[in-house]
Formats: C-alpha cells, sequence, structure tokens
C-alpha cells in the first residue's frame, strides 16, 4: 500500500518546500503595500521580509493608537448609545 | 461564490477547533481514492479562501458587532477600576480578532491561550504550566529540517518575524511564511474596523454634546 522510502523523505521533502517557500515569499510581497507595485524579480527574499517586519510592526503600532483613541472615547459614551451605534453596524 | 464560503465560516461559528479539525481528516480519506484533478480543486478554494479571509466587509462587521459586545462586556465587569485604558482594549481586540480566526492558525491559538493563562494565574499558580503544555500539544506544525543553507541575514530577519508574530519563536520557516500572510490580513482588518468604529463614536460623541445646535454640531462634526 505504502510504497514511501524513509531515506529519499527528507531531500523529497526540501524540494517541495523550497517552492512552497518561493510561493509564500510572493504572496507576501503581494500583501505588503510597498512592494506591490514592484517586479518580482528584483525583490530578494531579505528585502521581503524586512519589509514584512517594517508593517507589523507599523500595524501594530496604529492598533495601539487607535485603542488609546477608543478607550478614550467609551470613557465618555454612555452605555445606550452602544445600542445604537451596533444597530448602525450591522446595517 | 464569496458569500457562500463565508456562510461556511459563519455556520461553524462555535469558537473551537474541532469543526476545523474534523473537516481536514475527511479530504485526507477521499485523496486516496479520486484522480489529482478534485486535488486542484481543492487546492484552488483554499487558496481562494485564504485570499479572501480577512477582506470581505461581512467578516469586519462580524468583528466589530464582537469588539463593541466584548468592550461592554469587560466595562460591565470592572465598574470599581477608574477608566479604560488602551492596554485594555487593546487586549480585547486582539481577543476577538483571536477568536475570529477559529483557532486555524497559530497566533490565533498563542492568543488565546496567553489571555488564558493570565486569567488562569490570577486563581492557580498551577495552571499556567498547565495550559503551556497543552498548548505545545495542541501545535499540528510539523518542524522541518532544512538541508537547504540560508543565508544568515534571512535567518536573523526570520527570527525577527518570528518574535513579532505571537506564538511563533520556534516556528519552521515555512509555518512563519504562513502565519504572516494571515497574520497581516488579520491585523489589517482588526485596523480598518477599530478605525471605523472610532469615528462613529466620535461622531455619536459629538452629536450628543450640543442639543441645542443641532443642525450646526452635525456639520462641524467632521
Amino acid at each position: 500500500m505504502s510504497s514511501r522510502r524513509s531515506r529519499s523523505r527528507p531531500s523529497g521533502a526540501s524540494r517541495i518546500t523550497d517552492d512552497q517557500i518561493a510561493d509564500l515569499v510572493s504572496k507576501l510581497q503581494q500583501l505588503l503595500p510597498e512592494l506591490r507595485n514592484r517586479c518580482s524579480d528584483k525583490v530578494s527574499a531579505a528585502k521581503v521580509l524586512q519589509e514584512t517586519c517594517n508593517y507589523i510592526r507599523n500595524l501594530h503600532r496604529e492598533v495601539d493608537d487607535l485603542s488609546e483613541r477608543l478607550s478614550e472615547l467609551l470613557a465618555t459614551t454612555d452605555t445606550a448609545q452602544a445600542a445604537i451605534i451596533r444597530s448602525l453596524l450591522m446595517q | 461564490m464569496e458569500s457562500f464560503v463565508s456562510d461556511d465560516h459563519v455556520e461553524s461559528n462555535c469558537g473551537t477547533s474541532s469543526s476545523s479539525s474534523s473537516s481536514s481528516v475527511e479530504p485526507k480519506r477521499k485523496r486516496r481514492r479520486i484522480e489529482s484533478s478534485d486535488d486542484v480543486e481543492e487546492n484552488e478554494k483554499a487558496a481562494y479562501r485564504t485570499v479572501k479571509r480577512w477582506r470581505t466587509e461581512r467578516d469586519q462587521r462580524i468583528y466589530s458587532s464582537k469588539l463593541l459586545q466584548a468592550l461592554r462586556h469587560v466595562r460591565g465587569r470592572s465598574r470599581t477600576r477608574s477608566s479604560w485604558r488602551g492596554r485594555e482594549v487593546r487586549d480585547t481586540a486582539d481577543r476577538v480578532l483571536a477568536v475570529s480566526a477559529k483557532g486555524a492558525t497559530r497566533w490565533s491559538r498563542a492568543v488565546l491561550a496567553s489571555s488564558l493563562s493570565l486569567r488562569l494565574n490570577r486563581r492557580h499558580r498551577k495552571a499556567k504550566v498547565a495550559v503551556a503544555g497543552c498548548n505545545r500539544l495542541k501545535k499540528k506544525t510539523v518542524e522541518t529540517i532544512t538541508t537547504k543553507k540560508k543565508l544568515p541575514a534571512v535567518e536573523k530577519k526570520l527570527r525577527v518575524l518570528g518574535r513579532l508574530i505571537p506564538g511563533c519563536r520556534k516556528a519552521s520557516c515555512l509555518n512563519l511564511l504562513e502565519e504572516a500572510t494571515d497574520y497581516i490580513a488579520a491585523l489589517e482588518m482588526q485596523v480598518r474596523a477599530m478605525a471605523s468604529l472610532a469615528e462613529i463614536l466620535s461622531a455619536a460623541q459629538q452629536q450628543q454634546q450640543p442639543p441645542a445646535d443641532d443642525r450646526l454640531g452635525a456639520n462641524i462634526a467632521s
């Protein structure tokens, strides 16, 4: 039933993961706003990773700022308004 | 087709990862019997789902309403404490985001496990060890030993990335990249949802304050 050979498994796995890694790197590149417009050939993996780290740090900072702002806003609004807001959101 | 896919996600909304694990067992049995063409179809569907996963408006709306519920719940519980802190809001938002991920990704499991261990720590110290052990057991990923030589620069950046994404310190390169794509999309949705929530709240607040000059107040709002 299983014709697997345990010896060829490690090299077989690395052959598969090479393509998958390249695929994932290109997918990641599409997500990043800075690298989206450039040609995919010119961008190295290191640059993609660097931009990814920077982008994630930026997003973290934005989330922090937004949560500060939300905490200030929530401190002053009423609970009755939250119901109104939720009905607005569901539309 | 987009709504069809998101309906599937909403159906299995109970928050447990059991539904996703049971659905992953069945395709394995099917693949042995059926030819590779079905494999291609499944791969395409999976790819489509990952692309559109955090991007649809419906996902964002679901996240916003859940976030609001969670915030009200936390507020109701902490009446004794003085005021809202940014840290609380951030933790709540992260927790709701992780719940929306339905436990399919590593970072979501790590976020939920860390928040759970924090709560348990307040009561029982020993439970923290149990949760950490559970976390390791739940790990679905296989750590592959890559025989390919990687440049040290790339390796360093991979490690930095692993530190940034919660729960991915020891993940292999492949898993790390997968987690990164999902995490970035989820964070973008979180930012969009929180920004729109903040705008609505500020607009509502400004309408509330000048009750006499209602028409003028609404115009000055933005």
